[in-house]
């Protein structure tokens, strides 16, 4: 009984003693309070030296943090634990906080470079007028592919995919929306649509697609395609800059069928201490100059117009990621379709892929 | 010692079984009772019996009773060769030592090993065979689920044969048994309480596996776990997650049942 006694004090003496270590260290590195900025965004996604210059030229230490999927983002944001001042959620990921009231509204008047951005990009269907969110970086849904492997030949469509020359060669991304919205989109049908027929349509394409289908797989598909384990990958275009820059046989097409706009836009989570500060840093990544240098280092589009204009013609009319403007019509944003029809689109994946060849 | 200071020990134990087994089942079957929209309804319940959840049930048992088929066909000869060998804890550990290593990367490696360009087709090559699809196959699946789970059948089976005393096995051949009826009428039978504890390890996972679904079949394979992790990773239609891990819970019960019963008849 003694012994135990001892032990939960020991435990006790043990974890003030760190959790006043900790507080000192931070005091004695400057993180204290009101000038620090926590920023909570994707791995890998951001210039790490203009996040030096951010704090060299307002004087607010930056606390940087990542996560890996907007899913894992929102559960701790949602509890609370650390508080965040900025994030980098995805469309749908932002219209479910914005209705879990997780975010904070961006005053306008304080970002006076969002006049930079392009104004096809703001006011959208997930954030009307921009009140909680502001485009950071956006891209499409589309097919990487190896021309080599395919003999010289060329994939323009969605429909391409489904050609019996294409046996086992192509690696589906892990997403039960990109993929029945790319069955949706190859028969005309908008990637939001909730039409039980079209939905069911879309499946029974589907499943004629098994026997070109190698794999469905999560984030190994940037290796597994860099490594030409398949010749074709059904990715996003950021994924696809990726697999590219690796392996240089590989090219990127944007479906002439139409398919899913996205985007990564910055906000405010409902725990920030320091708004001022977001504030700040939201207007900083707007500025031209620093966007264009992020950009180049990201590799995603920008939504900036004047970014753009700074960036080399190699990257701003590379209509791959850039797609002209009669392309960029046929692009869709995921609307929130509710927790019952998003469930509804997962089971229909999951039908798919235990249909068998 | 007192009994109040015996039960006082008996507190740990309480409560760590009533938070970390009770508490969570309890909170599997509340969460099980509610719809997406959080709406009180057994309608998961309903959804679980119709063909899309049937099919994934079946075919989950399916290769979960290939997986330890193949394990136990492995395992067996391989423990009783070890019995055999002079330094059997050495090649004990030398069995047990991969189950060290995280799953996560030994899934990795099987992606290079099995891929188009990687050892295994390599070798095919190399013989005259020629390259095969390896990776993203049933075989692959299973192959790497064996790899998993062979330590965790040898080692049940390994303890059973080490129990077994030679003298049974004298007797046995005194009485002019064959080596294969001595086998079969002695040594199997004495040791069918490790076959059975080592196929429910091995059978019981695999029911549910789910990372290697996706690594290594290229979600070809569905089981309930590919299931139930995306219910709650990506629907967050934490209801029908639960409602599958509920039955998968009266499923392994009714394993435990079914297999645990002649034990306690049989072997001690």
């Amino acid at each position: 009984m003694k012994q135990l006694v001892r032990m939960t004090a020991a435990v006790i003496i043990i974890t003030a003693a760190l959790l006043y270590l900790t507080n000192w260290l931070n005091t004695s590195q400057g993180f204290r309070g009101k000038d620090t900025l926590t920023i909570y965004n994707w791995g890998d996604y951001i210039d790490p030296e203009l996040l030096a210059r951010f704090e060299k030229e307002t004087g607010i230490k930056v606390i940087y943090q990542t996560f890996d999927s907007n899913e894992a983002m929102m559960t701790k944001i949602a509890q609370g634990g650390t508080s965040y001042d900025v994030s980098i959620p995805s469309e749908y990921a932002i219209s479910k906080m914005k209705q879990e009231g997780l975010l904070l509204p961006i005053d306008h008047s304080k970002i006076p470079n969002l006049k930079y951005v392009d104004k096809r990009f703001m006011d959208l269907s997930f954030d009307h007028d921009n009140q909680y969110s502001i485009p950071y970086f956006w891209g499409t849904v589309g097919i990487v592919y190896n021309p080599e492997m395919l003999g010289g030949r060329e994939i323009h469509k969605w429909s391409d995919l489904w050609d019996e020359s294409l046996r086992n060669q192509i690696l589906l991304v892990d997403g039960a929306r990109e993929v029945i919205g790319m069955s949706l989109n190859a028969l005309g049908y908008s990637l939001n649509d909730t039409d039980e027929g079209h939905l069911q349509e879309a499946l029974r394409r589907l499943n004629l697609l098994t026997p070109n289908v190698k794999a469905i797989v999560g984030d190994e598909i940037k290796m597994l395609l860099a490594g030409e384990e398949a010749a074709i990958g059904v990715v996003w275009s950021g994924d696809a800059s990726e697999i590219m820059s690796e392996n240089e046989k590989l090219d990127y097409v944007v479906p002439k069928e139409g398919t899913n706009l996205w985007f990564d836009n910055m906000v405010i989570p409902k725990s920030a201490t320091n708004i001022e500060g977001a504030h700040k840093f939201i207007n900083f990544m707007l500025d031209p100059e620093v966007n264009a240098q992020n950009t180049e280092y990201v590799g995603y589009s920008t939504p900036n117009a004047k970014a753009l204009e700074l960036l080399p013609e190699d990257i701003s009319g590379d209509e791959r990621f850039y797609p002209d403007p009669e392309m960029t019509s046929k692009l869709e944003v995921y609307e929130n379709l509710g927790p019952r029809m998003l469930s509804h689109y997962n089971e229909l994946f999951l039908e798919f892929k235990m249909h068998r060849k | 010692m007192t009994s109040r200071a015996r039960n006082l020990y008996l507190v740990p134990y309480l409560l760590w079984i009533g938070l970390f087994v009770i508490a969570p089942i309890a909170l599997i079957v509340y969460y099980s009772l509610f719809d997406v929209e959080g709406q009180f309804t057994l309608s998961n319940y309903v959804k679980f019996f119709t063909p899309v959840y049937l099919k994934m049930t079946l075919s989950s048992f399916w290769y979960a009773f290939l997986i330890t088929f193949w394990s136990l066909l492995i395992a067996y000869p391989t423990a009783y060769l070890i019995t055999k060998t002079k330094h059997k804890q050495l090649w004990l550990l030398l069995i047990i030592l991969p189950s060290w290593i995280n799953l996560l990367l030994k899934a990795y490696a099987f992606i290079g090993l099995f891929g188009t360009y990687g050892f295994a087709n390599g070798f095919l090559e190399l013989i005259g065979i020629g390259t095969k699809q390896i990776l993203f196959t049933d075989f692959s699946f299973i192959f790497v689920s064996v790899y998993i789970f062979i330590p965790f059948m040898v080692l049940p089976i390994f303890n059973a044969l080490e129990e077994l005393s030679p003298s049974l096995i004298y007797a046995s051949r005194d009485l002019g048994a064959s080596a294969w009826t001595t086998f079969r009428r002695v040594v199997f039978p004495l040791t069918l309480g490790g076959v059975k504890a080592g196929c429910q390890v091995v059978f019981i996972p695999a029911l549910s596996l789910f990372m290697i679904t996706r690594l290594i079949a290229g979600n070809r394979v569905i089981t309930l776990g590919t299931a139930i992790e995306q219910h709650f990773l990506v629907t967050q239609d934490w209801g029908m997650g639960a409602t599958i891990a509920v039955f998968l819970v009266l499923m392994m019960a009714l394993i435990m049942i079914v297999t645990g019963g002649r034990k306690a008849r049989g072997t001690k």
